[in-house]
């Protein structure tokens, strides 16, 4: 007894390692991933600091001072096509693209993870409405869908996020439903309900815990494409309208320009590539940093 | 394989439907009034109504639909708001040379996605995995309309070796196998094969790892089988996956081509729907849509049997 006490005592109590902080572990030794995160926190952060970074009028343009080469005295990243700062477009510009690229998945998660969650545990004629209204939006490309809600409903910010959810719902709801039929399975379920919890305390206590980080994972998975395509929605046009700086209508407006200062144009294209590859290498590292399998 | 076979047609139904009613839905959720387009501004309010009975839109929608649906089971898909041609046949040309630009990408992606994914899986963890991995990640990250437009800084205006835009020289759009033409088709193909390099290396690299660590791999080793007949069965094992992987890209080529034939002015199905969308060509947008998923589903379906039939384990399930 006194020799168990002494012991403890000299031997610190290992503190009692918890699921999250075994994932906090493992992702802070990992380089690539931490690299992945610190790009993309840097560019929200300036998006939103953008104002108060002491950069020039992203809407202010300059008939003399149009398509000016990289380097340039007072810009230094040239100018657009109408004279306007290309550091402080670029800079302005992740507002839009990042808050367009991002905010549908995160739409997406919550409404597609409820709509699995309960198709998953309610099962039978609930699932079966839901699971096949999702293999019909799976009959689309998704590229083909999002260009069509948004062809259909017009160029515009709101548009673009509507469309773009709508094209993440369903991959979503699938990954949820087959998580949560999964656990549904299990033998614990069977043991809470026997003990006469409802379905809301079950999905509740036991159930969201088990199926929330692989549909999150799957999520930050979706958010490169989703990335890209809100900026290619832009793109062509049907997305956020000028004079807003946005990459993707940036990459669309210096197309004009691609024989007068070529690489100027590419720039904004930079960006997204930027922004998406960090996206899903961060994907692959949380994926392995969390244990989650495919 | 005839039970499976029309198991999977019936299924087919109901999502054909369902994207029917999606895309007849389409032109429902769009804003404004669909004749405004065409309706004279001084159009009195009989002369609107006596247009909206001649395009059928007094009716209630499911009658609507119903007329619409009839029509499409007879080739109709209206009339182009725009020119007045009928949408079909737009539809169709245009279909063609998305086509021949998504098979064209398809035989340069396919190849080398399945080569360099297997000698991945095959030195897993060497530098060429590595390697691999770092190419696949990047391929499947870059927005593939940018890379077109570097590609086009790069070889036609700095190089000035190909091309930038159209199918063809002075802008035509009819297709012909001569190196004129197909000069035009190099630069968009390559763009448009290199997400899918990117994916097929992916899962082959995955597929190929996991197949060479199982035991019948040590099994036919053991019993003195050449590397080669090995790697056949590993090949055969791993076929039906890679097959439907591919099937779905060529899908999604088809129906992802709309970026980079805008890029490239490419006259295919997605610079038909561009201009359906600017024009606010409902008929023509509604129509492209529609061929172009029932397209998908075609293609989904044909991967499902194909699957099938190279692997009969998935016939039971």
């Amino acid at each position: 007894m006194a020799l168990a006490e002494t012991s403890s005592a000299v031997a610190p109590k290992p503190k009692p390692q918890g699921y999250w902080s075994g994932v906090r572990a493992r992702l802070v030794r990992d380089p690539l991933t931490m690299i992945c995160l610190a790009v993309i926190l840097a560019l929200i952060l300036s998006a939103i600091l953008a104002p108060w970074l002491g950069l020039a009028d992203p809407y202010r343009g300059s008939m003399i001072a149009r398509l000016k080469p990289l380097g340039t005295e007072g810009h230094l990243l040239g100018t657009d096509e109408q004279g306007r700062d290309m550091l402080a477009r670029l800079i302005y510009g992740g507002r839009l693209t990042l808050f367009i690229g991002l905010m549908p998945v995160v739409l997406a998660f919550f409404i597609g993870s409820v709509l699995g969650i309960v198709a998953g545990y309610v099962g039978g004629l609930t699932n079966t409405i839901i699971m096949r209204t999702v293999d019909v939006f799976f009959a689309f490309p998704s590229v083909l869908l999002a260009i069509a809600i948004s062809g259909a409903l017009g160029a515009g910010i709101v548009n673009s996020l509507v469309s773009l959810t709508i094209v993440f719902i369903p991959p979503l709801t699938r990954v949820a439903e087959a998580v949560t039929s999964g656990v549904r399975a299990l033998d614990y379920i069977d043991a809470a309900r026997a003990t006469g919890a409802g379905a809301w305390t079950v999905i509740r206590v036991h159930v969201i815990g088990n199926v929330l980080s692989p549909i999150f994972v799957y999520a930050t998975s979706l958010t490169s494409v989703c990335m890209i395509l809100a900026a290619g929605l832009s793109f062509l046009g049907i997305g956020v309208r000028p004079p807003e700086p946005e990459w993707g209508l940036m990459l669309n407006t210096l197309r004009s320009a691609i024989y007068v200062n070529p690489w100027l144009s590419a720039l904004p294209g930079v960006m997204i590539f930027i922004t998406s590859l960090c996206l899903n290498l961060l994907s692959d590292g949380l994926r392995s940093a969390m244990n989650v399998r495919d | 394989m005839l039970t499976y076979l029309i198991r999977r047609l019936i299924l087919v139904l109901p999502v054909a439907f369902g994207v029917s009613v999606i895309c007849f839905m389409l032109v429902q959720i769009a804003p404004g009034d669909p004749l405004t387009a065409i309706m004279p501004v001084d159009a009195t309010a009989e002369e609107q109504a006596a247009m909206r009975a001649a395009y059928g839109l007094d009716k209630p929608l499911p009658v609507q639909y119903a007329i619409w649906i009839g029509n499409l089971a007879q080739g109709d898909m209206g009339k182009s708001i725009a020119t007045g041609r009928p949408v079909a046949g737009e539809v169709f040309g245009a279909v063609q040379n998305s086509l021949l630009l998504a098979v064209s990408a398809a035989v340069i992606a396919f190849p080398i996605g399945i080569f360099l994914g297997f000698l991945a899986g095959y030195f897993r963890d060497s530098w060429i995995d590595r390697a691999v991995t770092a190419l696949s990640i990047t391929g499947v990250s870059v927005p593939n309309y940018w890379l077109g437009i570097v590609l086009v800084i790069i070889f036609s205006v700095n190089l000035g070796w190909l091309p930038s835009m159209g199918a063809g020289p002075g802008g035509s759009s009819a297709w012909e196998w001569d190196w004129l033409h197909m000069r035009h088709l190099i630069l968009p193909a390559v763009t448009l094969a290199v997400v899918p390099i990117g994916i097929v290396s992916r899962t082959v690299r995955a597929l190929a790892g996991d197949i060479l660590t199982m035991d019948f791999v040590q099994a036919l080793y053991a019993k003195g089988m050449s590397r080669a007949d090995v790697l056949r069965h590993v090949a055969r094992n791993a076929a039906a996956t890679a097959l439907s992987v591919m099937g779905l890209q060529l899908g999604y080529l088809l129906g992802g081509s709309i970026l980079i034939e805008t890029v490239f002015n490419w006259p295919g199905s997605g610079f038909l729907l561009s201009n359906a969308i600017f024009q606010r060509d409902l008929p023509l947008l509604q129509g492209t849509i529609l061929v172009l998923a029932l397209f998908f589903v075609a293609m989904n379906l044909i991967v499902d049997v194909a699957q099938a039939a190279i692997d009969p384990r998935i016939q039971r399930t």
